[in-house]
């Protein structure tokens, strides 16, 4: 059955208070969710204070500040710092979004930054996209064709590529699929908005020769069926994509080829 | 996720590739926004029916409910809200009961009940129908 409750082990407490750096006048207080694997405790949530005329103008600035200046051991991951990783997606102030993107200032105070939600977490803000990834790879990402191999590239007229826009762009950061609800009770069967927008790609790339194969493997109640237009994916998505719009049009391709 | 501890130890291409996809669901799919559809004028005209039988004698409403073309438009909201109502009924068992016992006991439950309720809403309407 779904999960209301969090298991014992897994329940959030009150965790530490963090001293404030001496001589900062200009102070935002962070609640960030900590856990750490290797002490047995429960998650729990730290509270810092971060100087702001110390550190740059977006949440990820705030958390690499706070990893030299005050808490070495707090974990996230992050890397190209201008929202096209998309390694830093979690949970801040309540919506999936990249740390990297998303100013200080846009949030209410104290600032709540958690894992992505119901996924399994490595470490604090890191959490296992294993199943993720291999529903990714699921999908089959890359073109698939029978015709022999053109002397040079495979050719797409200017509107068939421009179907692919609002696609293509897609970093993998799985804000939309983990702030899903179907995803939630279902990811084990259910594929998700991400890898869902990713097979979309594919199926309506002119060049691609696969189209009913792949068809053939999203028609299953749970793979693409779990999607109710909640549109959480749509709203969380910090590229300004548009997932649920692209499972609608999978569902449309899907009724096209029988009625 | 259901059955997580036994999945521990396989592969998560494993888990994520199942049993493959069970190519259905896009039937359901469709039905439920043709039912949808339909369901529009069919509940107006409920509504249209329930308003002009308000303070009438049971004589009377018999007679209205029993005559064809009510009867007709009764009964195709009948079947149509019953078919719409076991696709929806069967995809919130799909989001949230995930134990096989269980489940499948709900999907049954369900199928059951829908033939049942339809089946004397029917009963009802053509009993008024054929007067017998």
């Amino acid at each position: 059955m779904v999960e209301i409750t969090l298991p014992k082990n897994s329940k959030v407490v009150e965790g530490k208070t963090w001293p404030r750096t001496s001589h900062a006048t200009n102070l935002t207080e962070f609640k960030i969710y900590r856990w750490n694997p290797d002490d047995g405790e429960n998650p729990h949530v730290d509270t810092y204070y971060v100087d702001r005329d110390d550190c740059g103008p977006m949440v990820l600035d705030a958390l690499i500040w706070i990893k030299n200046n005050v808490d070495p051991t707090l974990t996230f991951r992050r890397s190209c710092r201008e929202g096209v990783c998309g390694s830093c997606a979690m949970n801040i102030d309540g919506t999936n979004t990249l740390a990297c993107t998303k100013a200080i200032d846009d949030n209410k105070t104290p600032l709540k930054i958690y894992p992505l939600p119901h996924q399994p977490v490595v470490k604090d803000l890191v959490p296992d996209l294993k199943n993720f990834y291999a529903q990714y790879a699921s999908i089959e990402p890359w073109l698939h064709t029978v015709t022999p191999k053109p002397e040079k590239e495979w050719k797409q007229s200017h509107e068939d590529r421009a179907k692919l826009d609002g696609m293509y762009e897609c970093i993998l950061c799985a804000c939309c699929s983990t702030s899903c609800p179907s995803y939630w009770w279902n990811s084990d069967r259910y594929l998700g908005p991400a890898a869902l927008l990713q097979a979309n790609r594919w199926v309506q790339d002119s060049r691609d020769e696969a189209t009913g194969e792949r068809l053939d493997n999203l028609e299953d109640p749970f793979r693409l069926y779990r999607c109710h237009t909640i549109m959480n994916c749509s709203k969380a998505c910090p590229k300004g994509l548009n997932p649920a719009k692209e499972i609608a049009t999978l569902k449309k391709t899907l009724v096209d080829r029988q009625v | 996720m259901s059955g997580q501890r036994q999945n521990e130890l396989r592969t998560a291409a494993r888990r994520v590739r199942g049993l493959g996809a069970a190519r259905s669901g896009t039937k359901d799919f469709w039905h439920q926004r043709v039912t949808s559809v339909a369901g529009i004028p069919l509940t107006i005209a409920l509504i249209v029916i329930v308003i002009a039988l308000l303070g009438r004698s049971h004589a009377a409403v018999v007679q209205i409910l029993g005559s064809p073309l009510v009867a007709v438009i009764m009964l195709l909201f009948i079947l149509n809200s019953v078919y719409h109502m076991w696709i929806g009924m069967q995809e919130i068992i799909l989001d949230y009961v995930h134990e096989d016992k269980s489940k499948f006991l709900s999907l049954m439950a369900n199928t059951f009940f829908v033939i049942a309720v339809g089946l004397a809403c029917a009963f009802a309407i053509l009993k008024l129908s054929f007067g017998v």
